[in-house]
């Protein structure tokens, strides 16, 4: 069986499809043995074949081929890693052609070259390069090992003057923080995060983080695991170290204790109103405003429900109750002991008000005073209308009504008792009119508006008036006609205004929780800014006698401050909050409205926006 | 960045930013100009230099193959020595001591890194050197005073010539190396920080009288010689190995002199009363005493307890220690020996017990340590739940929480007996159970202590709590003059304090009143969070009670 492989040296795969392999001579196809030998014949050949182990298929042919003893024998030595020749002898003895030993004789009999005996022109180049390039310190020698030891004393002469300025200004880094307990492997059961506190620690920025690990806990140091963020925590430490910017901070070491200043007790500065005394119920709205006759038995308080009352401050009793027609803005007895007569401003006009209480000789003597008024000849222009009251109002006590353009904010009586001051809402330069009582006559003391006015006082002693704007309070003189001063009260609104009885102080409430006390002798600007209430204060009022001023707020408290001035002008004055009286209910936000103490007693009137007027003895 | 690194120059908070900055106060690193200039003036910029020079001409020798150039430059590299900047940011050694703590470590946490990749191998191996010197040091003077098993590694606090000196050392695992990290700040950093920390311990050690590079004891090295010379067949490497067994002493200049107990002379100070001396004799006593707190103590660890920490602990405390041979090289005795007192166990049972010792948990030492007296071994035994691991940097001030172990380890130190059985048999069960009986009790009355303290903190609190709905809400004005006779007298009183305090907080200045809130808010924080932790604690010690009584 001669079968020649006629396809060439070419991939076996090309012909695994076809039944044959290759064309012989006469074109016909060449085929390959029949192979339909499934497993199992596979199987039973392996087992019965005994030369099977012997047998090759060649791929070639695709034909199988049993290997002869000597082919085995070769695949053994082969696989053995020896030579494939049986006769081959690897370790044949060496055979020394080459002597080690050196001979007298040359091996060849070639006479010595002429450069062996001259010397070289290349390598004298080169050397003259070298050496060139040694002179011109291209080429460095060799730097000698330095054998100094590497660590030896450094310190060995502490030298007191190298400590430089440098180091005097240094901020060394604060060190890191020590552990706690949290973070002990078996810290006490109490330091472990609960579930939701593990949850918002998680939900927590990194950077906002108390702890930068949830605390954990394990029975035994075996069961430690490495802590995955040990090369962070280095390397932040690092950057820290090197990239934070450092300064010196003072810390603050005070005992909150000492930062509260030493005040005179207010027990000590009795008498001042401490508790509530009497309620004055009645108003069913706002009680805007108050007003206490110069004896001290009489109250007066306007309402926004359309009535002033009238009551006795003993016993809280209603004595009487005038319906004015119009929401009351202010009320305000005069001073005069001798003159019964309280000024209410009704929307645009002022009534004069007799209430007809107390002393009968007393009223009488105010009416015959109001009745002796002569008209003068000649009629002069004014500002206002001086109209008599008619018979119905005259017998619920009303004099006089003095008509105003536009609507009264305020009416404040001069301390003699003849003279009053109007405040009207406007923008003209027709805001405050000064009123005469006895010559029924008006006028207005201003050319030219300087702002919203708020509040207008009459100075007790001395003819100064202040009127106050939003931010400002003017001080003129009546008799000279100037401004004498111009306070600045570092405030956005003011509200209120009272002054003290001696008349060198002044105080000032406004819409922006502040109370300001002026010393006109001082400065323009306030001595003191308070800021005790929480909320707008919308009155502030003086004791005539005793050192007391008071505030209300909106927060519906009244705050009780001893003020003590001193005759002695080198003296400040000594400003002690006192009292903290409570009891207003607030109503639409609104709290305490006006505030007013009792002309002899230590007492202190407030009027809430719930309706009731209290005395706070 | 890396000149900064070297010299210590960090940026400024400026005290007017916008100033600075032109008006923004956008968030900007200022740098003193000083600095800047200082930085410049720097030799060892020119050195920097040099090397990058060398690094250039390095990588065309590569490019253009030309090996004999790369020979000669690689011959030529340019060196440099960051000893004159060590001295010029500590002129004197204690500065260098103050700033030690980055610097230990950076080199225990750089001596653990594996040998490959992130950083040479000659700074890990220098690192690690450097590391085992200090910790030799610290056992030959005994310095070492405080320990702390934290989550992160260990801590330890050892106080060097005055100086406190606090390390942490991570736990032996392989680091999983983060990412987000730049391995050459910290390779700078801890460039500085060996130099400094060699040259602090060739002082350290000369201070000592002991020889630097350290050299192990003669007679120690000849026991140790025969037994294990054979397996080590590099010298220098053994050396290291044996230097990090930490259980030879170390070999001294001078020969040690066992006269080292001299008595202290006596400076009286001026100024200065008997009451003062006495406090500071007894101080420095309890100081002596706190150093031989192991004395003649044998300790042996098993193999599953990290060695390392162990051995240098007990060293320091003059503690005798061995572990078994095959674990590490320097193991002076053997499990059997008779003599052994404590072995160190961290597994749940121990099969094969030896009468004569005790076997306990290795927070025993550590527990030890910290209370500076060698702690009841009872809780501490194999398998037991132990009692919790304090930290002993906390010191706690006037109204923080303490914690109830706390409270009992500082009654112990004082001296009192807390009525724990310290002479118990570990087989009789009975004394077990009356023990038990007696922790119980003592739980309760400890328990009984907290509800005092707690219900005083409770009187503080509402105290507060009516400070503050008196300083918002109504004042008693409603109460008529009948019912105020009735009320007591120091109430009034107080409320009257409270009041005129409220007053005269009114008075206070605007920037005072401010930062008097602020402190105030402070302390009502502490306080709610200490309360906060005494009440999980009581929720805790109920809820594992009840367990108790079930499982009865």
């Amino acid at each position: 069986q001669d079968i020649r492989n006629t396809v060439g040296n070419i991939p076996m795969e090309w012909y695994q499809d076809f039944p044959h392999i290759g064309y012989n001579l006469e074109g016909k196809r060449i085929y390959k043995p029949i192979r339909n030998k499934d497993e199992l014949d596979m199987f039973l050949e392996k087992m019965e074949n005994p030369d099977y182990w012997r047998t090759v298929q060649d791929k070639m042919t695709g034909a199988d081929i049993k290997l002869t003893d000597e082919q085995v024998d070769l695949v053994h030595r082969l696989q053995k890693g020896q030579f494939g020749d049986v006769h081959f002898n690897p370790y044949e003895p060496a055979v020394d052609f080459f002597t080690h030993e050196v001979m007298i004789h040359p091996v060849t009999n070639r006479p010595a070259d002429k450069r062996s005996f001259i010397p070289s022109l290349i390598e004298k180049e080169k050397v003259s390069k070298l050496v060139h390039a040694i002179k011109m310190g291209w080429i460095k020698p060799r730097k000698p090992k330095d054998d100094t030891p590497t660590y030896y004393d450094l310190w060995a002469h502490e030298d007191p003057n190298s400590i430089l300025g440098r180091h005097k200004m240094h901020v060394p880094a604060p060190k890191m923080k020590l552990p706690g307990h949290e973070e002990s492997y078996n810290p006490p059961p109490e330091y472990l995060l609960s579930e939701e506190e593990k949850l918002a620690w998680e939900q927590q920025e990194p950077a906002e983080r108390k702890l930068n690990f949830v605390p954990q806990q394990y029975r035994c140091l075996r069961a430690v695991p490495a802590y995955s963020r040990f090369i962070h925590e280095r390397f932040e430490r690092c950057l820290d170290l090197y990239l934070c910017p450092r300064q010196r901070k003072m810390r603050v070491n005070v005992d909150p204790e000492d930062l509260i200043p030493k005040l005179p007790k207010p027990r000590d500065l009795q008498p001042f109103p401490t508790t509530q005394a009497l309620v004055y119920r009645g108003h069913t709205s706002l009680v805007r405003c108050l007003s206490i006759s110069p004896s001290g038995q009489w109250l007066v308080s306007g309402s926004d429900d359309c009535t002033v009352r009238f009551w006795e401050v003993c016993t809280a009793r209603c004595m009487k109750t005038l319906p004015v027609g119009g929401v009351v803005k202010s009320v305000a007895w005069n001073p005069n002991p001798t003159i019964c007569l309280v000024a209410i401003c009704v929307e645009q006009s002022v009534l004069l008000v007799n209430p007809c209480l107390g002393d009968k000789l007393l009223y009488g003597a105010t009416d015959q005073l109001l009745e002796s008024y002569v008209a003068p000849e000649e009629e002069r222009v004014q500002p206002v209308q001086w109209v008599m009251a008619t018979m119905e109002e005259h017998s619920k006590g009303v004099r006089l009504v003095i008509q105003h353009s536009k609507a009264v904010k305020q009416v404040t009586w001069h301390g003699k008792g003849d003279y009053f001051a109007s405040v009207v809402s406007d923008n003209s330069n027709m805001q405050v009119l000064i009123h005469q009582t006895s010559k029924r006559w008006s006028q207005n003391p201003f050319r030219k508006s300087k702002g919203l006015v708020q509040c207008v006082l009459f100075h007790p002693i001395r003819p100064y008036f202040f009127v106050a704007t939003q931010r400002y309070v003017r001080v003129y003189n009546l008799l000279k006609q100037e401004l004498t001063k111009k306070l600045m009260t570092n405030c956005k609104w003011v509200s209120s205004m009272a002054i003290h009885p001696g008349g060198d102080n002044i105080i000032c409430g406004s819409y922006d929780s502040k109370l300001a006390w002026f010393d006109l002798d001082l400065s323009t600007r306030p001595y003191q800014l308070l800021r005790h209430h929480k909320k707008a204060l919308r009155s502030v009022a003086f004791h005539k006698h005793y050192p007391l001023f008071a505030s209300g707020s909106d927060d519906g408290t009244v705050i009780v401050c001893h003020g003590m001035v001193d005759n002695d002008l080198l003296q400040n004055p000594l400003l002690v909050p006192v009292k903290v009286l409570k009891g207003h209910v607030l109503t639409l936000d609104l709290g305490v409205l006006d505030v007013l103490f009792h002309p002899t007693q230590p007492w202190v009137f407030s009027s809430g926006a719930d309706g009731t007027v209290r005395l706070y003895t | 960045r890396r000149l900064c690194i070297l010299k210590g120059i960090y940026p400024h908070e400026p005290k007017h930013k916008k100033k600075v900055n032109k008006g923004s106060t956008a968030a900007r690193t200022f740098y003193l100009l000083k600095d800047i200039k200082f930085l410049l003036h720097e030799p060892i910029v020119n050195k920097f230099r040099e090397y990058k020079v060398f690094v250039r001409k390095l990588r065309k020798a590569y490019g253009k193959s030309e090996w004999s150039t790369v020979d000669r430059l690689k011959n030529n590299k340019p060196t440099y020595k960051l000893d004159h900047i060590v001295k010029e940011r500590y002129p004197t050694f204690i500065d260098a001591l103050r700033d030690l703590d980055d610097a230990l470590s950076m080199c225990f946490l750089f001596s653990t890194f594996p040998r490959t990749g992130k950083c040479h191998v000659q700074t890990i191996q220098l690192c690690r050197r450097l590391a085992m010197e200090f910790l030799n040091y610290i056992i030959a003077s005994r310095s070492l005073r405080k320990v702390f098993l934290s989550i992160k590694g260990i801590y330890y606090q050892a106080e060097v010539l005055g100086q406190p000196v606090t390390w942490i050392t991570p736990y032996t695992f392989a680091h999983d190396h983060p990412t987000d990290v730049d391995y050459r700040v910290m390779a700078t950093f801890t460039e500085f920080y060996t130099t400094l920390l060699g040259f602090v311990n060739f002082r350290l050690y000369h201070s000592l009288n002991l020889l630097y590079p350290p050299k192990i004891d003669g007679q120690a090295d000849v026991e140790l010689k025969p037994a294990e010379g054979k397996e080590y067949a590099m010298d220098s490497e053994s050396y290291l190995e044996k230097l990090s067994a930490l259980s030879a002493s170390l070999a001294r200049v001078v020969a040690p002199t066992h006269e080292d107990e001299v008595e202290m002379d006596e400076f009286p100070v001026e100024g200065e009363t008997a009451e003062q001396m006495d406090a500071r004799k007894k101080e420095q006593d309890a100081l002596e005493k706190h150093k031989k707190l192991f004395e003649g103590l044998r300790f042996f660890l098993n193999r599953e307890v990290p060695r390392e920490p162990l051995a240098f602990i007990i060293r320091c405390f003059g503690g005798q220690v061995s572990w078994d041979k095959s674990l590490c090289i320097g193991a002076t005795y053997d499990v059997s020996n008779p003599s052994i007192t404590h072995q160190i166990v961290d597994r749940p049972r121990v099969e094969q017990q030896v009468v004569g010792r005790y076997y306990l948990q290795p927070q025993w030492v550590f527990d030890s340590v910290n209370a500076k007296l060698c702690l009841p071994v009872a809780d501490y035994f194999p398998g037991v739940l132990l009692p919790p691991h304090l930290s002993p940097f906390v010191t706690e001030q006037e109204g923080d929480y303490v914690p109830p172990e706390k409270l009992k380890l500082l009654a112990m130190q004082r001296g009192e007996n807390p009525g724990d059985g310290r002479l118990r048999d570990e087989e009789s069960e009975e004394e077990d159970e009356e023990e038990e009986d007696d922790n119980d009790k003592e739980e309760e009355e400890e328990e009984e202590e907290e509800d005092e303290s707690e219900k005083e903190e409770e009187m503080k609190l509402k105290k507060m709590e009516e400070q503050k709905t008196q300083s918002n809400k109504a004042l008693p004005v409603k109460v008529t003059a009948g019912k105020l006779r009735l009320e007591d007298r120091q109430r009034l009183e107080q409320e009257q304090q409270s009041e005129e305090k409220r007053l005269a907080i009114m008075m206070m200045k605007k920037r005072e009143k401010y930062l008097y809130k602020k402190i105030m808010f402070g302390k009502k924080r502490k306080v709610r969070e200490a309360n906060k932790l005494a009440a999980k604690r009581k929720a805790h010690d109920t809820a594992v009670k009840e367990e108790k009584k079930k499982s009865k």
